[in-house]
């Protein structure tokens, strides 16, 4: 097969690189930021300030970074995989260690422009570590339990540091997108199976850990109705401001329960509930609709891709997104507990955004090298 | 490549399967939408719209403020208003219309309404008019029905049943402000919570205030409240009594007011107790509450007699003559003269080319300590402060609390002056000059003091111990139980000055007011046991050229107001065992243009004679101010 994209020719020319960028994929992008706009513009009751407009700048710069990592070289991104997650690692080390000096919880590294969350960008730097190690291993080595300890503890090392921070919708995240990129890889069934039993064994030590708010939101969880002034507050606010939407919405900018503020950080976590409410069945659907093609376009890039490497980190992305989403719409929607996970590209947020956009750039990048072929140690 | 390919088979398996389950996902949320926006939509829509959870914040009713019998000085009074919310109205120039039938409406009344009804949600109701008497109120409450949205809103205003008599000590309460805002409770961010501005109010608004209560409300589609699902009751503020008594504190408001921009300090030397604190004119407190028209407001502050200023504590002045006791006190602990000490006066001091003047033309001739003080001759000061240096006289009054912050427990307070040498050269670059010192030494020049510093200075002198004022009560309100100080409050430091000057300087200030040439023989007190000792001052406040001292006329009613010199006087009683002081301060000589003497010894004498009849420090209550009074708090 020849195309001019072909990975042969050491230097491809950055337009040329630019115009095989999937911009199918980036319109889609944009009208998911699009009604992501929208709902900041009717959280603040119809103003552009404090969020809608912020958010747009945000977005505009975290296109422009999508773009440059989509542009840089495959096997750079492998043969820096490790590096960036130390870096990412060691800044979640730096966060937890000053919050423990006295600076409380505080989960992000003031940058200025930015107030960057090192656990958000974690949860990138773990698939790009994993789709690294596991693409060199053969489905012999994938067998031995022995190669398995360092890709675990990859995982399990920053959940733990971020389950302590404690933030349990990202230690959440962590688990479940190395979980699913083990899975992905050919890891044997039994050795989930054995993991998950083990797992419920380690529940009732792991329960003594957790703080009381954190027990709290699982109890309410269990029985929101119980105390709907209390803990399950958000939980049923949200799920009445959802299912009063309806099929059709009270319409933009109509939402009561919204806008009457019964709804918590409905510029944040619960944006989806302010969707629904406003926009209903429809406009939830729709949305929902969005994100699948999206993940078509991430199956699709990942199948159509010639390297291994390529291949894991195109699936590892598409999951980690479609984690988020899931979470996030379950918890509002009352399916799971309220854990802080965002709805990408639309709630209001900085970190997440960027975080998203990086994974959609290397993503890109994949499909823009699709037919490179890459050898064991990053190099052709 | 074998692998690889087995590899590539194995992910491709697996990422089918990923699919399936990320499909079976969304499949389960796109099912859970449908559920609870479908099949439970109109239980949700009936909860959102008839049973939303409100909680709403309860405002804790204001600790009242009373004198020192419990006698109220600001307390609430419920008040009535009518609001409205728009999404309920529909028509609101019909509602309007209908409202106006029933109670007055002005023309602005209604252009505020509807300007609020555009700036704010539709669901937050808006104020239609505050105030509402008793029969407006129930004129509307009889007619909810015909008018939709409109609802009476009982809240309590603050009450000061004293008006201007005590306003500058009260202050008032205002509507919050931004920068109040920063401050961390809930309470201020409802519409109409008011706040402390100025005074007791200001000083003590955290203890006053309470802490907010919490009502749980179910409310139905329009807005009227279901039920009641949890109630938290809030702290109410607490009261602050104050050591004021409120009837002397009247008596000397209606004396200095009869003088027009005046003020007047009382204290319990023995505990630094405030029992008359006046400033005239006063203001109407209760106007600030609510709220004041921009008419108001310019006639408040273009007022040349300064109403809202507090002038018993941040009026600044010569104290004039009232300065020349702590001046021979000071020489008499320096050493530099004796009791028995004589000067030569001819009338005047010569330094070098200048002359400074005595008030006496002719000249006092030889004269000690005690008729020097009796009549105020300046010359024998001119000598004790050429002797002791500026910085000996700032020291001594400095002990005295003149020229300093005496931290009164409410806001305003000015520290004045005291200068010394590096004072003038830190301010003004040149060095000090001895001619300056000679001024200084009889109260002029740059020495400047607050009404407060000299009754402060006076408790002082008669207790020998650094009192300080206080406007709250730390025992609260007077009972028969609370007890009574027998002795002068060991909690001040002894100002380590010896008792024999002391008793020179107080047994001259004795005869300023009981012998026939004392400069307030007019003033005295005959009732036995209440003799009152002090001293007058005049405080020039336009400096005379020569040519205008060659003219004559530097006093009286001939000079204009604003030219004319203040008159002062301090006073003690009674003068065997002194317990009540006194400073008066009558700005330009009051109505007459009269010195110290004729103008401001006699309220002195008032208040004096008044406080020993009522003796409010030893007096038990009695009703009906014994209990505390019960006045409605909502």
């Amino acid at each position: 097969m020849h195309s001019i994209l072909d990975s042969s020719a050491p230097r491809q020319n950055l337009a040329l690189k630019l115009l095989g960028v999937n911009w199918g994929l980036v319109l889609l992008l944009g009208c998911i930021a699009g009604v992501g706009f929208a709902m900041l513009y009717s959280a603040a009751n119809g103003h552009w300030e404090p969020w809608a407009s912020k958010q747009m700048i945000r977005f505009a710069v975290a296109v422009m970074v999508m773009l440059g990592v989509a542009t840089v070289d495959l096997r750079f991104w492998m043969r820096s995989a490790y590096m960036i997650y130390g870096l990412t690692f060691l800044l979640l080390v730096a966060v937890e260690v000053r919050g423990a000096v006295g600076m409380g919880a505080q989960r992000w590294i003031d940058l200025g422009v930015i107030q960057l969350q090192p656990s958000e960008l974690m949860k990138i730097a773990v698939v790009l570590a994993l789709a690294r190690y596991f693409s060199v291993l053969t489905p012999e080595e994938i067998g031995r339990p022995t190669r398995l300890f360092v890709p675990a503890l990859l995982v399990l090392l920053p959940a733990a540091l971020v389950m302590k921070q404690p933030d349990l919708g990202t230690a959440m995240m962590l688990v479940l997108s190395g979980g699913a990129i083990f899975f992905l890889v050919g890891v044997r069934w039994w050795k989930f199976v054995l993991v998950l039993m083990a797992g419920g064994g380690v529940i009732p030590v792991a329960w003594r850990f957790l703080k009381d708010y954190q027990k709290n939101r699982i109890y309410t969880f269990l029985n929101p109705e119980n105390d709907p002034l209390g803990a399950g507050y958000h939980s049923l606010q949200s799920k009445i401001a959802i299912g009063s939407g309806g099929l059709f919405g009270k319409g933009f900018l109509m939402g009561s329960q919204s806008h009457l503020s019964f709804l918590p950080e409905r510029q944040t976590d619960f944006i989806f509930t302010m969707l629904a409410e406003e926009f209903g069945l429809v406009g939830g659907l729709v949305l929902l609709g969005l994100y699948m093609l999206v993940f078509v376009y991430g199956f699709a890039i990942a199948f159509r891709s010639r390297s291994h490497f390529g291949r894991i980190l195109a699936l590892g992305v598409t999951i980690n997104v479609f984690l988020y989403v899931f979470i996030n719409t379950a918890m509002v929607m009352g399916l799971i507990p309220v854990v802080g996970v965002p709805l990408p590209l639309i709630s209001y947020g900085g970190t997440a955004m960027l975080t998203v956009m990086f994974g959609f750039g290397l993503m890109m990048c994949v499909y823009v090298h699709r037919d490179a072929r890459i050898g064991r140690g990053g190099d052709e | 490549m074998a692998h690889d390919n087995n590899r590539g088979k194995l992910l491709t398996r697996r990422a089918i399967m990923l699919a399936g389950g990320q499909l079976a996902l969304l499949g389960t949320l796109a099912g859970r939408l449908y559920y609870l926006q479908v099949v439970q939509a109109d239980r949700y829509a009936m909860q959102a719209d008839e049973n939303r959870i409100n909680i709403r914040l309860l405002a804790p009713p204001r600790g009242r403020i009373t004198d020192r019998f419990g006698v109220p000085l600001a307390t609430n009074q419920p008040t009535y208003r009518a609001t409205l919310v728009a999404e309920q109205t529909g028509d609101i120039t019909a509602t309007l219309d209908a409202v106006g039938t029933l109670i007055p409406l002005t023309d602005s009344d209604r252009r505020r309404v509807m300007r609020d009804v555009r700036n704010k949600l539709s669901f937050v109701p808006v104020v239609i008019r505050d105030n509402l008497s008793w029969e407006e109120m129930a004129r509307i409450e009889v007619n909810t029905l015909e008018l939709p949205g409109v609802s009476i809103e009982q809240a309590l205003t603050r009450y000061y049943p004293f008006g201007e008599a005590a306003s500058h000590v009260v202050g008032y309460v205002a509507a919050v402000s931004e920068q109040d805002l920063s401050a961390d409770d809930p309470l201020l961010e409802l519409p109409d919570f008011r706040i402390g501005k100025s005074g007791i109010e200001k000083a003590y608004d955290l203890n006053l205030r309470g802490t907010a209560g919490t009502s749980q409300v179910e409310v139905n589609a329009f807005g009227r409240v279901v039920r009641e699902l949890a109630r938290e009751e809030g702290m109410p503020g607490q009261d602050i009594a104050l050591g004021l008594d409120m009837a002397l504190q009247d008596l000397a408001v209606k004396r200095c007011s009869a003088q027009g921009s005046a003020s007047c300090v009382a204290l319990d030397a023995w505990t630094g107790e405030v029992l008359v604190l006046t400033s005239t004119p006063g203001f109407d407190p209760g106007a600030f509450s609510a709220g004041l028209t921009p008419a108001m407001w310019q006639k408040l502050v273009s007022d040349p007699l300064n109403p809202l200023s507090n002038k018993a504590i941040s009026g600044t002045y010569a104290p004039g003559s009232t300065f020349k006791p702590m001046v021979a006190l000071a020489a008499l602990e320096a050493g530099l003269i004796t009791p028995d000490t004589e000067f030569y006066c001819p009338g005047f001091f010569q330094l070098g080319n200048s002359v400074f003047h005595c008030w006496k033309k002719g000249g006092h001739g030889n004269i000690s300590l005690r008729r020097a003080i009796r009549e105020s001759c300046d010359v024998f000061f001119y000598h004790c402060a050429d002797l002791l240096g500026i910085d000996r006289i700032a020291q001594m009054a400095n002990r005295f609390g003149l020229g300093v912050n005496l931290n009164l427990d409410i806001p305003g307070e000015k520290a004045g002056l005291i200068p010394t040498r590096a004072w003038k050269m830190a301010t003004t670059g040149v060095p000090w000059q001895r001619g300056e010192t000679i001024s200084c030494g009889i109260g002029q020049s740059f020495v400047s003091v607050t009404p407060l510093q000299l009754a402060i200075y006076v408790a002082r002198l008669v207790t020998s111990r650094a009192v300080l004022p206080r406007l709250e009560r730390r025992h609260g309100v007077m009972t028969p139980a609370t007890p009574v100080a027998a002795t002068v409050d060991s909690d001040f430091a002894s100002l380590g000055v010896q008792q024999a000057h002391l008793n020179a300087v107080l047994d001259g200030m004795f005869a300023v007011v009981n012998e026939p040439h004392g400069t307030a023989y007019g003033a005295r007190i005959t009732d036995p046991g209440m003799t009152m000792g002090g001293k007058t001052g005049t405080a020039q406040v336009h400096h005379y050229s020569e040519a205008e001292r060659a003219h004559g006329h530097l006093t009286g009613a001939s000079v204009p107001w604003k030219n004319r010199d203040h008159a002062l006087f301090i006073g003690f009683a009674p003068v065997s065992a002194p317990r009540y002081v006194c400073a008066v301060v009558v700005e330009h000589g009051g109505a007459t243009g009269g010195e110290g003497g004729a103008v401001a010894a006699p309220i002195a004498h008032d208040v004096l004679l008044e406080a020993q009849k009522r003796d409010p420090v030893r007096r038990v209550p009695e009703p009906p101010f014994a209990a505390p009074t019960t006045v409605a708090q909502g």
